[in-house]
């Protein structure tokens, strides 16, 4: 909203940014603890190296540049589209030293020896990553720009993925020992997302409808799938399991049509139920929002009450019904992990393999796609809500 | 009326089933088979449900007091910097998923109660950090002026009116995190904490299904009540800001 820049107590040190101060001094303490760990296998505790002592002259300079950016970002007067460049390049530059340390240090006929990120790594991300952040939460971009900031970014860093430069680091070693495997598990993981998404729509919407038309209904509706969204995740996959194993063996024909004790179906109904709450309250809170004058002149217009519903309601209600989609998606796509503990597979898989293997490069390939899907699904969503909701300016809400 | 019964006679018999398992046995006998326990007795539920609540309660009083307090330093003059920065990182921090926290704490932190209270500290943070900054931020400018009329102090327009006005949304923050955080304390056994995912686990791994379910019941019910009382403590303290506001 508006710059409530410096309307006191902060009049007497204009130049420093605090926020750049705090960037500054996570960066540094990256730049003094061990960027990587080099283990000898991919079990035992490692050894932390820093980036000089992985790749002598030119570690330092790079170090330097570290400095230089974080530092830059201490000013208050440097350009916000100048500290979202540095934040961005900086956090390029602590992936390519990734790839150039681990490189340097895998001796080049040793499969077993490992690099792992280490705390430098990670504060070093943090710290560029907050500082573009920051830069990006002040800039006021119009919709089409972040829209190709976000396509940018992934375009960025698939190259750098996609390029081999990271292909040394653990976590890559550990994509390259089970690449079909990894694709498999990410399908699977859509799977589980989009599917419950979908089948909660599909079934939800209907709801929401029901109740928006007979309010009577509302209370023990939403009541139910309140109790539903508050059992712990663990809690219902469990219960699911057993439930569908009886139905599957003692429903005829119920084995026939897929459903079964094991496997993704229970993940798949768990998360579906999970879902069901966003979608139904949302489509009634979005129902409810849209102004009786709307309504009436279209009843007025001679429109039959499912063309009002079809034509006037659930469009003005899009925007309330997609923040559902958004809530719902990144939700199921960080319970789905959990679908891997009930052998429903997905990025659980891997990250609780990891876990009994004490082998954290595996929870690491399983928990950064998880991660990086959910953010993106969050962000591109949020776009899309906004998009739509600039679409209606008339629209109210409550 | 009839929920509020429900949820006593719920709450009650949590209590007799955690004091006394094994009275309950002939209700999860049926869902065993080839004579397995109906009751798991590796560790006393009593102790496994105490232990993971502490967890739970640890975790969320630490990140009621560092989140509520970091929302009033950037609602603060000095601290407005911040601002923008908070918001974009708590609407993203959110879409972490919980369950990836805890296995990313595991690296640093080691196996055992360590990163299940650290990933249930940072994650609880954000509801309660967003709702406090949502509460401290959008306050009826008619109140804050007239309490700057009164005379009263910065410190004093903090405790005597906005932190009271916000307190519900606090509240709701708080309910929010405490949730989320018991569902997630449940998967925290697969890094060897302990708490009520043990049982579900063992259930999972001897295929015994009412070791599942017990866990399970326990849970959602300690789910449900914590959610409940959350949300009746939010009413009234609505309630009452909605009388003093008149």
């Amino acid at each position: 909203m508006t710059d409530l820049a410096s309307p006191a107590g902060t009049a007497s040190t204009p130049a420093i940014s605090r926020p750049g101060l705090l960037f500054a001094a996570l960066g540094f303490v990256g730049l003094v603890v061990p960027l990587v760990q080099f283990k000898a296998n991919r079990i035992v505790l490692g050894e932390g190296v820093l980036l000089p002592g992985a790749l002598g002259a030119a570690g330092w300079l790079l170090a330097a540049a570290f400095a230089v950016g974080l530092l830059a970002g201490i000013s208050a007067r440097l350009d916000y589209r100048l500290r979202l460049l540095i934040g961005c390049a900086g956090v390029v530059a602590a992936l390519l030293a990734l790839g150039a340390t681990a490189q340097a240090l895998t001796p080049p006929d040793n499969n077993m020896a490992r690099v792992a990120p280490a705390t430098g790594f990670w504060l070093l991300m943090l710290a560029f990553a907050l500082m573009a952040t920051d830069a990006l939460s002040r800039m006021h971009l119009s919709l089409a720009q972040r829209w190709l900031m976000l396509a940018g970014a992934g375009v960025v860093i698939g190259a750098i993925l996609w390029s081999g430069w990271l292909d040394g680091v653990s976590v890559m070693r550990e994509y390259a020992a089970r690449k079909d495997l990894f694709w498999r598990e990410a399908w699977r993981h859509l799977i589980l997302a989009f599917g419950s998404l979908g089948a909660a729509l599909v079934v939800g919407l209907p709801i929401g409808i029901g109740i928006y038309q007979s309010p009577r209904l509302r209370r023990p509706v939403l009541g139910v799938l309140n109790i539903l969204q508050t059992i712990p995740s663990l809690a219902l996959f469990g219960i699911m399991i057993p439930i569908f194993g009886w139905i599957a063996a003692n429903v005829p024909g119920a084995a026939s049509a897929g459903i079964a004790g094991i496997g993704i179906f229970p993940a798949l109904v768990a998360l579906f139920l999970y879902s069901l709450l966003p979608v139904v309250s949302n489509t009634l809170v979005g129902l409810n929002g849209v102004s009786p004058a709307a309504r009436d002149a279209a009843f007025g217009l001679g429109m039959t009450e499912a063309q009002v519903l079809r034509g006037v309601l659930l469009p003005l209600a899009l925007p309330v019904i997609i923040a559902a989609v958004r809530i719902v998606l990144v939700q199921n796509i960080g319970l789905a992990v959990i679908a891997g503990l009930i052998g429903g597979g997905g990025f659980g898989t891997f990250v609780f393999q990891g876990l009994n293997q004490t082998a954290m490069d595996l929870v690491l390939l399983g928990a950064l796609p998880t991660i990086a899907l959910a953010l993106i699904a969050g962000i591109a969503l949020d776009l899309l809500v906004e998009a739509l909701d600039r679409h209606k300016p008339e629209r109210t809400e409550a | 009326m009839i929920a509020r019964l429900l949820l006593g006679l719920a709450a009650l018999f949590l209590v007799a089933f955690l004091l006394s398992p094994d009275s309950f046995a002939w209700l999860f006998r049926p869902l065993t088979s080839n004579n397995a326990p109906a009751i798991y007795t590796q560790t006393s539920l009593l102790s496994l449900t105490l232990s993971h609540l502490g967890l739970v309660a640890l975790a969320v009083i630490a990140s009621t007091i560092v989140a509520v307090g970091l929302g009033i330093l950037v609602t603060r003059p000095a601290g407005r910097e911040f601002l923008p920065l908070a918001r974009t990182i708590t609407s993203v921090g959110q879409t972490f998923p919980p369950v990836a926290v805890l296995a990313l704490a595991v690296p640093v932190m080691g196996f055992g109660a360590g990163p299940t209270l650290v990933a249930l500290f940072l994650y609880g943070l954000l509801p309660i950090f967003e709702n406090t900054l949502t509460g401290l931020t959008s306050q009826p400018p008619d109140v804050t002026e007239a309490a700057r009329g009164m005379g009263l102090t910065r410190r004093q327009r903090l405790w005597q009116v906005e932190l009271p006005l916000a307190l519900p949304l606090i509240l709701a923050g708080i309910r929010l995190s405490a949730v989320i955080s018991l569902a997630t304390a449940t998967i925290g056994s697969t890094v060897a904490a302990k708490t009520l995912g043990e049982v579900i686990i063992a259930g999972l791994l001897s295929s015994n299904t009412a070791f599942v379910a017990q866990g399970g019941l326990v849970v959602g019910l300690l789910a449900i009540l914590i959610y409940e009382g959350f949300q009746a403590l939010e009413s009234r303290g609505a309630r009452r800001m909605g009388t003093a506001g008149r």
